[in-house]
């Protein structure tokens, strides 16, 4: 009885979370058309051979994200060979935060060659969609047989933001690397402190 | 003598004249969030490079100058990187004058301990946590003056 109390506990107090707007593990997501630096507009589905796709909110000037920039690079390096490209979506306002501005986003992709698609939100209906709440924030979106994407990953890239030589658990690509085997990510969901999105006032 | 073993004995005890401010990783700081006396306790998460949060301050601090002494206690918690506590931090908080308490949050592990302050937490910054004994009420996003006394006002 009293493991079915726990249970119960756990499974109430895991719902705090999910109840909020956006996006869960196991939903499947919409495809969106956004520009991306090089001025075209681009689908998840116009993307060739790919199995599933890191969608990472990301943007120029939160120090989170600036201290996953190397990592984010080497993830799309090393996944994307293997089908999972990374796809960066800047989810911020440019008036509010001028350094997340159109033109600060290209300067940034030249000046550390960023090898995947700097997307911006530039209506920001694609981040609520999601439910991203933050920078950096991952969606791991995994193709299904009919085509549909789902939603296989929510969270943080690693568990040490300061010291990418520290970490213990490196949450994203142990993620990508259980759905390369037929496996589902534990954990699926994780947590990270990050800068809030600036929206448009 | 027995200041210099204090200082020994609390290493990360930042005792700069005008700033007052603990070092510490969130092993150290849980206790804050534990309290079970009748203060209303206001637990402000923020950094001095997040605009949001920096743009909230001066209602945080305006309210606890206007209650202080009365049943309430702000507790502001960088999220700085500690090697910065020195150059950014302190000067930051010398310029700002509010009765507070002050810690530095140092320590990575934070998918661990953000639904440990609260389970609403998806990790952005600005966030608040008002709580006093058992009841608890948390905030992720910038909160105005206004709902920042009304929060306060349903606690006391």
């Amino acid at each position: 009885m009293k493991h079915l109390i726990l249970y119960f506990a756990f499974f109430v107090s895991s719902l705090g979370l999910s109840a909020q707007q956006g996006y869960n593990v196991g939903d499947v997501a919409e495809d969106f058309r956004l520009p991306n630096i090089d001025g075209k507009l681009y689908s998840l589905a116009d993307i060739p051979n790919a199995q599933g796709f890191i969608v990472i909110f990301t943007c120029n000037h939160c120090p989170y994200s600036i201290a996953y920039e190397d990592r984010i690079i080497a993830l799309h390096r090393k996944y994307q060979a293997k089908g999972w490209p990374v796809v960066a979506i800047n989810p911020n306002d440019s008036v509010v935060q001028p350094a997340d501005s159109w033109s600060a986003m290209k300067v940034r992709a030249r000046e550390k060659s960023f090898p995947f698609l700097y997307l911006l939100d530039e209506r920001q209906e694609v981040f609520p969609r999601f439910g991203a709440t933050r920078t950096p924030h991952v969606y791991v979106l995994q193709k299904q047989e009919n085509g549909s994407l789902k939603v296989a990953y929510i969270g943080a890239i690693d568990d040490n933001h300061k010291d990418a030589g520290a970490v213990n658990e490196a949450f994203l690509s142990n993620a990508l690397d259980a759905l390369m085997a037929g496996k589902t990510p534990e954990p699926s969901f994780t947590r990270a402190i990050g800068c809030s999105i600036k929206v448009k006032q | 003598m027995g200041l210099a073993l204090l200082a020994l004995a609390t290493p990360s005890l930042a005792t700069v004249p005008e700033v007052r401010i603990k070092v510490v990783d969130f092993e150290g700081f849980k206790k804050e969030l534990e309290a079970q006396d009748d203060t209303v306790r206001i637990i402000n998460f923020w950094a001095t490079w997040c605009l949001p949060c920096l743009k909230e301050l001066p209602d945080f601090e305006r309210t606890a100058r206007e209650r202080a002494g009365n049943r309430v206690a702000f507790i502001f918690v960088s999220l700085d990187n500690a090697e910065q506590l020195d150059t950014r931090v302190i000067p930051f908080l010398r310029e700002r004058e509010a009765p507070a308490r002050h810690f530095l949050l140092d320590d990575p592990g934070a998918n661990r301990w953000i639904p440990l302050v609260s389970g609403e937490w998806s990790g952005a910054i600005p966030a608040t946590l008002i709580y006093r004994s058992g009841k608890r009420k948390f905030h992720e996003g910038m909160m105005s003056y206004d709902e920042l006394n009304a929060q306060i006002n349903g606690m006391l």
